[in-house]
């Protein structure tokens, strides 16, 4: 149906991979952070740390696959006045690693950037066991972590940057394929902690990370074709979360979607409903993963199968409007 | 330099008073597992093994020692309080609210912690890290790390030590507490991990067994460590736990002394066998 496309199919030009974004973005700002190292459980080459690995060899440890000895490096690293990165699978760092994270770098509250590539259902064929799809949830879950997910190529380049100028722990979500571009410059507005607006909006406002944000600005298009003048947020730091943001999209728009390539439980979903119901209660509606792993297929047939689409944010918007109106 | 044995042994034992005194206070806290490591701790504090200056304790060339087995914190904190690192009388407040001195090592309450610890099986991990920046940074600093027994159960100290192993880490050693018991029994039972230096010297390590209750083993094997090129060092110092207080602890029948602290009523008679205690 028309407009209706997953977010690899946009009409939205397409651009690199947030990983491959990052990759280069590292690569290009090693010579001006001689501090940054970088520790790799040996998937250099599916994170892109590799490039900054060819660059800067005396920088870079490929340790083996050890993601707990990776992230207990990291904090070592780091304690001695070190930047350390650390790339691997969203699903593998955040989940293989957690206590480490939690012990090594969280606790004591050390300046470590923490990359979780290959993060949601959009990896494809290699299916659930690779797919990070509870990584930010768990991040956000770790006592004064920054958490970032980027949605295209030229925020993840400015993200990058801001992840080393900021000091103290931070998880970057990065993902596999090639994804629409968002913002048309090379670099994007970047603040951690502040949403970046793409669009104004009085009816509903759709708040979205990662690939999201794409379908987000899709379902906007065919809303507004449907007398629905929807805002939207690229809400690219989950945590800490942009509150004044929110509370102003509640006041001023009255109902809410918010669309992630995530569980439902724990995820910005969560974080903004929990905000909402404190301080501006409005009808909120989800586009997510719901409970459930992923498994095998193409990224685009994913994305269809498990709703993670412009036309499903068209319809929850629809129902955010309906249940303000009611 | 050669250490002064006497002077060595005369401080493990203040250490030790000290331990049994700040856990009997407490009433927790884990005296027998802080006791067992007493003469590697001594040693590394005060045989000259270690540069550090608890004036400026993130001095970025000191050595490092990271103490993995963080419930046996009350040895560390005794040995750091008697290096300088704060008043010997706030050993008392171990384990109380508002003390930097908690159960186990926070490095960002306590300056001179060098690791925040008490998830057993990380701090190999960090001491990599540390041997790591040191490299990078072209710095000639040491980093010890004590781990205990039990935990060698964690895989991660096996990536560790082959990660360490790589990259032919020789300013890094790695000292065992090879005391015997972990929480619910004998290390052996639990978990049979011998021979612990072989493992380390499969994985590419130099090793050492020693009696880790021995003064004089330990500042000879220490020293032999930091002549080691080319390869990290391990250390199995073989110990009892509870050393020191070995008599009560028969007296009592305490088949389960981890983590147990001892009563007020029987805080003299401990004292005094560490006293007596060659």
């Amino acid at each position: 149906m028309a407009g209706a496309s997953s977010a690899l199919q946009s009409k939205r030009a397409i651009g690199k991979a947030t990983r491959d974004a990052f990759g280069r973005a590292l690569e290009a700002l090693g010579g001006d952070y001689p501090d940054v190292v970088v520790v790799d459980a040996d998937v250099s080459n599916s994170t892109r740390t590799e490039w900054f690995g060819k660059k800067f060899p005396d920088r870079f440890f490929n340790i083996g696959i050890a993601e707990s000895n990776l992230v207990g490096i990291a904090g070592g690293l780091a304690s001695c006045g070190k930047t350390p990165v650390i790339a691997s699978f969203a699903a593998f760092i955040l989940c293989n690693a957690y206590d480490q994270l939690r012990m090594a770098v969280a606790y004591p509250k050390l300046n470590v950037k923490v990359v979780g590539s290959h993060a949601g259902i959009s990896i494809g064929e290699d299916g659930a066991s690779q797919m990070g799809i509870e990584d930010v949830s768990l991040a956000c879950s770790l006592p004064g972590f920054v958490v970032i997910v980027t949605a295209d190529e030229a925020s993840t380049n400015a993200a990058t940057k801001a992840i080393l100028d900021y000091k103290g722990p931070v998880y970057l979500r990065t993902g596999r394929p090639d994804v629409p571009k968002v913002y048309t410059e090379d670099s994007a507005p970047f603040t951690i902690g502040k949403a970046n607006q793409l669009r104004d909006g009085k009816d509903v406002t759709i708040i979205a990370y990662g690939l999201m944000v794409a379908s987000a600005l899709d379902a906007a298009d065919e809303l507004a074709g449907k007398g629905i003048n929807a805002r939207v947020l690229d809400m690219h730091t989950i945590k800490p979360l942009d509150r004044e943001a929110v509370l102003a999209a509640a006041r001023e728009t009255g109902a809410i979607v918010v669309a992630e390539e995530h569980l439902a439980h724990g995820g910005l979903g969560s974080v903004v409903a929990m905000t909402l119901a404190e301080a501006q209660p409005v009808p909120i509606r989800y586009v997510n993963l719901g409970d459930s792993f992923g498994e095998s297929g193409s990224p685009e047939a994913l994305l269809e199968k498990y709703g993670l689409t412009a036309s499903k944010v068209v319809e929850a918007a629809e129902a955010a409007v309906s249940a303000k109106n009611a | 330099m050669p250490a002064n044995l006497d002077e060595l042994k005369q401080r493990a034992k203040a250490i030790r008073i000290e331990i049994l005194k700040s856990t009997t206070e407490a009433g927790s806290g884990h005296p027998s597992s802080s006791m067992s490591a007493a003469e590697v701790v001594t040693a590394l504090y005060f045989g000259g093994f270690m540069n550090y200056d608890p004036k400026q304790p993130r001095w970025p060339d000191r050595d490092r020692f990271i103490l993995s087995k963080g419930h046996a914190a009350p040895v560390l904190y005794a040995a750091m309080a008697e290096a300088g690192y704060f008043p010997k009388d706030q050993l008392m407040t171990l384990r109380k609210l508002g003390s930097p001195l908690e159960g186990h090592p926070n490095m960002n309450r306590l300056p001179g912690i060098e690791a925040s610890t008490g998830s057993l099986g990380q701090g190999l991990s960090i001491g990599v890290g540390h041997a790591l920046a040191a490299r990078v940074d072209g710095k000639s600093y040491h980093t010890y790390v004590m781990t205990g027994d039990g935990e060698l159960g964690q895989g991660q100290i096996w990536e560790a030590a082959a990660s360490a192993a790589k990259y032919k880490l020789d300013n890094l050693t790695c000292i065992v507490d090879r005391n015997h018991y972990q929480q619910t029994g004998a290390a052996e039972d639990v978990l049979n991990m011998d021979p612990i230096d072989g493992k380390f010297a499969a994985f590419g390590w130099q090793t050492q067994v020693i009696n880790g209750n021995d003064m004089e083993e330990v500042v000879t094997a220490l020293e032999r460590a930091r002549a080691v090129k080319g390869q990290p060092t391990c250390i199995v110092a073989l110990t009892r736990k509870g050393q020191g207080m070995l008599k009560l602890l028969a007296k009592l029948s305490d088949e389960n002394f981890h983590g147990k602290p001892v009563k007020p009523q029987d805080l003299d008679e401990a004292i005094a066998e560490v006293e007596a205690t060659a």
